[in-house]
């Protein structure tokens, strides 16, 4: 599948990642070359099988012990966000 | 010609369940924290979290399954409900869609009248809950608190049996006893850890097929109900 230029600064700007105009024929390249990879798996014949959760047979969910083993980084965390107030994340009002 | 209509009315009822930590992460779930004080990184959704799954969560949902003599699933399978909004940091919601924990249970309820009626419960399924947003006093934003993305929830599905809203304020009691007395839901309508919506249609009595359905949704009362 090959991805066309604008494709690419799409992607670029869902992940919000900084791409210059030399970098985008590469990336361009390179993610179409992966997709196509990828694609080969499609031709392989998966009629009736399992879909298989774990390579290891017999695996099972591992489960957590439910106890609280987080302690508060709030401040921590909150510097990445772009606008923070009162605690709360703040984001473009959503309803009317 | 008189036509005789009536109501179909089907519940989806979400009971938080009343477990230390979070489905998927080590996060407290108490009520009433400062905001984003028990949001951690697998809460936040930060790339390349892995979120393991509580185990007082499946013993929970097991147990109800077993109360309303349902089919507990040996093999279970977790999938990812995808939408956008901002209390849903991941983009995602952990659900179960094929294969739900509890499949085809039945509660009895009791009438006004004394009578009887078995109300079926099609599935109940374990998922994440989604954050707080907070929509007034910030001007032109919205605030997100996420103490509560996270938190376990046991998705309880009954049949389109109920045939009024004394029927379905019924069943909804019915449940809410259930899950206080198991001990696996505080049953708590006013904070939130316990929620219904009604899938609601009408059809000409003595028809067996269903109307168009409608569907109401976050009714925190009885009475709402």
């Amino acid at each position: 599948m090959t991805l066309t230029r604008r494709e690419v600064e799409d992607i670029a700007h869902l992940a919000r990642l900084q791409i210059t105009e030399q970098e985008l024929p590469v990336y361009a390249g390179n993610l179409s070359r992966i997709l196509e990879f990828v694609e080969q798996l499609s031709a392989a014949g998966t009629e009736g099988i399992e879909p298989m959760a774990h390579p290891l047979p017999n695996q099972v969910q591992p489960l957590r012990d439910d106890a609280v083993t987080e302690t508060d980084h709030r401040d921590r965390y909150q510097g990445n966000a772009p606008v923070v107030e009162a605690g709360l994340y703040l984001v473009p009002k959503v309803i009317e | 010609m008189n036509i005789e209509w009536e109501i179909v009315i089907g519940l989806e009822i979400h009971a938080q369940l009343a477990t230390r930590s979070k489905i998927f992460s080590g996060s407290a779930t108490a009520y009433g924290a400062p905001p984003n004080v028990q949001a951690n990184l697998v809460d936040l959704g930060y790339p390349g979290v892995l979120p393991v799954l509580n185990r007082e969560a499946v013993r929970m949902a097991v147990r109800f399954g077993l109360a309303i003599g349902a089919t507990i699933a040996r093999r279970s399978i977790f999938a990812r409900k995808n939408y956008f909004y901002p209390d849903l940091p991941k983009g995602y919601q952990i659900s179960q869609y094929e294969r739900p924990i509890v499949e085809d249970g039945t509660v009895d309820i009791v009438l006004d009248d004394g009578a009887h009626k078995t109300i079926g419960v099609t599935r109940a399924h374990l998922e994440e809950d989604a954050g707080k947003s907070l929509h007034e006093g910030l001007g032109a934003h919205s605030g997100i608190d996420l103490n509560r993305a996270g938190t376990p929830l046991l998705e309880i599905v009954s049949e389109p049996d109920m045939r009024s809203a004394r029927e379905a304020i019924a069943y909804m009691k019915k449940i809410h006893t259930l899950v206080r007395y198991l001990e696996i839901c505080d049953g708590n309508m006013q904070e939130g850890s316990f929620r219904c919506d009604a899938n609601v249609s009408v059809r000409h009595k003595g028809r067996h097929e269903f109307g168009t359905r409608c569907e109401i949704k976050n009714l925190n009362s009885f009475r709402f109900v």
